[in-house]
């Protein structure tokens, strides 16, 4: 598989304040779902405001899809990244879904037959062609960044790019949204890079890079980094939900195995346990 | 409150709500335009009977309609009535002081209320059954030739569009940040003038640093989404001219040349 970002020896620093990043360096693999998690100023958003180009670089280069990422590639680089950002409100650019839908199709001066058949399909994709006239003001928070997903899949990128996506949805919204960009990414091979402090939604991820404090600290499989409790303990990270149960289960003299288990495999184990007793 | 209907806008699926924008537009302006001719009894009355034929036309019932422009009402009467105290020339009926009533001011008193009353029927119209965004759309079109001389109307729309689109997000947010005021005991709406607007001062501040917010933060997704420059996009919602936009703009014209022929 070909590294479709490539983040080379980079440095970055906001106008007064130190380096956040002082050469980094990352690969992020095409057709897998990347998982950045850390902090709040970990620089987790930052970095992906580098990749697209939204801000510049002091030092090094990164590369999406072949294209260095510089002012004369802008454009193409960014017709390969669609971006979901924390806000839902703060993305809806147009009056209406279909308007909304419509706002990236009118930057790239498509012609408007072929954007009315894109637009069609995006939202039929996402499930929102019904509420195609609803004004932002009538959706809830997880309608609005189905849109913001229909708004990007129409464009057909390379690369989603979820920048807390979900950090301001409730518990169904967020597994909802994060269904639907599975169901898109195995559908049209997109690489999928979510950046989120929520542990839980790394759960899914083909790799879990950790950074802190403009640093990699950690770049391994899910399972790997999830049964670290002390060391997720310690960046100031939460614990991943089944290891929060397996802690509880161990204060109570319960012995489990010491190798981290999803959700199913943890109520399998129990159900055993039960059944044994 | 509630039923003022003066720049609402009510969905709807009538003759005009399918009209064009552009045309409607238009047409208001003409409507306008032609109400200046009419100077007797016959030529308000053909105005008359054209904005009952709209209001019809709107799908909205004369009623509701009526209702709607009340408070409006109040305040054109209020307007006239002063142009009829202070108006000479006629026949003097009363008098009182400076006041005085005479025969010929309140023919014009009675003119100016009707014009007045047309003027904010046809604008109602208008806004009742054309959206935001839609007349945001028309008054681009009908801009455009001022892009000759360098007038960017393609960004004001844009800004014009989004600023519609951010009234209903900024209201919810008021609303929040006055709930959260009045649980800490500010008491908004009542008071003097000066505690009034004292009161305003606590809404506004996090209201505008929230818009701010708000502006920051789509700027930047605008930029993701590929946005360079509002001069070089192409359009998703065009309005097309239809029949029913060249029918209505037929029976405007003729009303327009019935009223400057009648008027006297």
């Amino acid at each position: 598989m070909s590294n479709i970002i490539q983040v080379k020896n980079i440095s970055f620093k906001y106008s007064d304040q130190p380096y956040l990043f002082s050469d980094l360096s990352l690969n992020i693999e095409e057709g897998k779902w990347t998982t950045i998690i850390g902090q709040n100023g970990s620089g987790k958003s930052t970095l992906t405001r580098l990749i697209d180009g939204l801000l510049t670089l002091d030092k090094g280069k990164i590369v999406v899809d072949g294209l260095p990422v510089n002012d004369e590639n802008i454009n193409m680089v960014r017709n390969q990244i669609g971006i979901v950002f924390q806000n839902p409100e703060d993305q809806f650019v147009g009056a209406t879904v279909e308007d909304d839908v419509a706002f990236g199709l009118e930057n790239r001066q498509i012609s408007r037959n072929v954007m009315r058949v894109k637009v069609k399909n995006s939202l039929k994709e996402v499930g929102m062609w019904d509420f195609r006239n609803r004004i932002p003001a009538n959706l809830s928070g997880g309608q609005k960044q189905r849109v913001a997903i229909a708004g990007i899949i129409g464009l057909s990128p390379k690369i989603i790019i979820l920048d807390e996506a979900t950090s301001m949805l409730d518990p169904q919204g967020r597994e909802d949204i994060l269904g639907l960009v599975r169901k898109l990414k195995d559908e049209k091979h997109l690489t999928i890079v979510s950046i989120t402090h929520d542990i839980d939604e790394a759960t899914g991820a083909d790799r879990v890079i950790v950074l802190n404090q403009g640093k990699i600290i950690k770049d391994a499989l899910p399972e790997q980094i999830f049964s670290q409790t002390q060391f997720l303990k310690e960046i100031g990270l939460d614990i991943p939900f089944t290891e929060k149960v397996v802690e509880k289960l161990r204060k109570n003299n319960i012995t489990v195995p010491s190798q981290y288990m999803n959700e199913e495999e943890l109520l399998n184990w129990i159900t055993e346990l039960l059944s044994k007793k | 409150m509630n039923n003022f209907l003066f720049g609402r806008y009510l969905p709807g699926n009538s003759w005009i709500h399918k009209m064009s924008p552009q045309s409607k537009l238009l047409l208001t302006f003409f409507f306008v335009i032609i109400i200046f001719f009419a100077n007797n009894p016959l030529t308000y009355g053909i105005l008359i009977c054209l904005i009952l034929l709209s209001i019809l036309m709107s799908g909205i019932s004369l009623p509701y309609f009526l209702k709607g422009i009340q408070p409006l009402i109040w305040l054109i009467i209020f307007t006239v009535a002063l142009q009829v105290l202070f108006a000479s020339g006629g026949k003097v009926l009363w008098h009182w002081g400076i006041f005085s009533i005479t025969d010929q001011s309140l023919i014009n008193g009675g003119y100016i209320f009707i014009r007045f009353m047309l003027i904010i029927m046809i604008s109602t119209i208008l806004t009742l059954t054309t959206a935001p965004l839609a007349i945001a759309d028309g008054v681009q079109t009908l801009l455009h030739p001022l892009k000759k001389i360098k007038v960017p109307v393609d960004t004001l729309a844009l800004m014009l569009s989004i600023a519609l689109r951010f009234v209903p997000t900024l209201m919810d947010e008021m609303t929040t940040v006055m709930n959260a005021q009045r649980s800490r005991g500010v008491d908004f709406g009542t008071g003097s003038l000066r505690q009034r607007l004292k009161s305003a001062v606590p809404l506004l501040v996090p209201l505008f640093s929230g818009a701010i917010d708000h502006a920051e933060n789509l700027s930047v997704a605008m930029e993701a989404r590929g946005f360079t420059d509002s001069e070089h996009r192409s359009k998703y919602r065009v309005y097309h001219w239809q029949n029913r936009d060249l029918l209505s703009a037929i029976i405007f014209l003729i009303i327009g040349i019935l009223v400057v022929y009648f008027r006297s």
